[in-house]
C-alpha cells in the first residue's frame, strides 16, 4: 500500500501504527487520492496510538494540507486514537502550518523538534 | 480601467531588483505544466537567497524562513494561475518578484473566465473582511466532505493565516467589449 514516487514517498508501518511522509508533495487535485486512501486506511485501523511522521517532508502545498487535514478529521470522527504528529524545525513550513491540525483536533500531540 | 481589492501596490520594472517569468497557458497540458510550478517557485526562492546570505545561525535561520515562505507562496500563486487561467491567446501567465529593503512582493497575472469573476470577487471580499483563522478551519472542515483533492481557497487562506502576508488584487477592465479581463494578484511580505 506504500506509495513510492521519484519526489515523494508515503509509507504505512502497520506494526508501529505510523505513517511516514517524505519528499515534496506538490500534487494537484485527484493526484492525492492514493495518499488519501492510505491515510484513511491507517485512521480506520482505530489503533490506540497513531503517528504521522512528516519530519522528512520538505514541502507541502495547500492541497496537501487539505489531504492531511482530512486524515486528522477522520481520526477525530472515530474518536479512539491518540494522534501524534512528528515534525522538524528544519523545514520552516512545519512550524507555520502543522499547528492548524491541532485546531481541528485539540487532543492531537504535536512534536516539532 | 481597473478595479482593485485590498491595498494594491503597483511596483514598476526598473525600480530595484526584480525577476519576471512568463508562460503561455495553452502551450502544454496542465499535467505537464504542473511540474513547472515547483521548478519556478524553487528558482525564485533560491535566487532570493543570494540577497540574504546565511553567515551565522541567526541569518541562516532568516534565510531559511524567507526561502521557505517565497517557495510556498510562489508555488500556490502559480498553481492558482494554472488551474484558473482562462485558456486564451490574450494573456500570458506571469510571475514577478520585487525585492525592496523592507519587503518582498510577488505578482501573478492571468486571464480570467467571465463566469468566474463574480464568485472570485465575493471570495476576495470575505478574505478582506472576515476572520481568516476561522475561515481557514471552516474551509478545511467543509473540504473534508468533498471527495476531490481540490482545496478551494486554501492557498490564499494559508498565505494569510500561516505566513502573515498582505494580499491584494487588480482586475483590468478591458476597453473593448469582448476582450478578456486579466487579474493580477499581489502578495506582499514584510521583512
Amino acid at each position: 500500500m506504500d506509495i513510492t514516487r521519484e519526489d515523494y514517498q508515503v509509507q504505512y508501518d502497520e506494526a508501529a501504527a505510523t505513517v511516514r511522509c517524505s519528499g515534496s508533495f506538490r500534487l494537484h487535485g485527484d493526484e492525492y487520492k492514493p495518499m488519501l486512501d492510505l491515510l484513511g486506511h491507517a485512521a480506520d485501523t482505530k489503533s490506540a496510538m497513531l503517528t504521522l511522521d512528516v519530519r522528512e517532508l520538505q514541502f507541502l502545498n495547500s492541497s496537501g494540507i487539505n489531504t492531511l487535514s482530512k486524515f486528522v478529521l477522520q481520526v477525530r470522527k472515530h474518536g479512539v486514537s491518540q494522534l501524534v504528529v512528528q515534525g522538524s524545525t528544519r523545514y520552516p513550513w512545519q512550524e507555520k502550518s502543522l499547528k492548524n491540525l491541532q485546531r481541528l483536533l485539540p487532543a492531537l500531540r504535536l512534536d516539532i523538534v | 480601467m481597473a478595479q482593485t481589492f485590498g491595498d494594491f501596490v503597483a511596483l514598476l520594472e526598473g525600480e530595484g531588483e526584480y525577476l519576471k517569468i512568463g508562460f503561455h497557458p495553452t502551450s502544454i497540458p496542465l499535467q505537464q505544466r504542473w511540474r513547472n510550478n515547483g521548478l519556478s517557485a524553487d528558482f525564485l526562492a533560491d535566487y532570493l537567497s543570494t540577497f540574504f546570505p546565511g553567515e551565522d545561525v541567526a541569518t541562516s535561520e532568516r534565510q531559511s524562513q524567507i526561502k521557505g515562505a517565497v517557495g510556498y507562496i510562489a508555488n500556490e500563486l502559480l498553481e492558482n494561475c494554472m488551474k484558473y487561467s482562462h485558456a486564451s491567446k490574450q494573456h500570458l501567465v506571469s510571475i514577478e518578484m520585487f525585492l525592496e529593503p523592507d519587503a518582498i512582493t510577488l505578482y501573478t497575472t492571468n486571464g480570467i473566465e467571465p463566469v468566474r469573476i463574480e464568485p472570485f470577487q465575493a471570495f476576495i471580499q470575505r478574505l478582506l473582511t472576515e476572520d481568516v483563522g476561522a475561515m481557514y478551519i471552516e474551509q478545511l472542515e467543509s473540504n473534508a466532505d468533498n471527495d476531490d483533492g481540490g482545496a478551494s481557497g486554501m492557498g490564499f487562506l494559508t498565505m494569510l493565516n500561516d505566513y502573515g502576508v498582505k494580499i491584494a488584487w487588480n482586475f483590468s477592465i478591458p476597453a473593448r467589449a469582448g476582450d478578456e479581463v486579466a487579474v493580477t494578484t499581489m502578495v506582499r511580505m514584510s521583512l
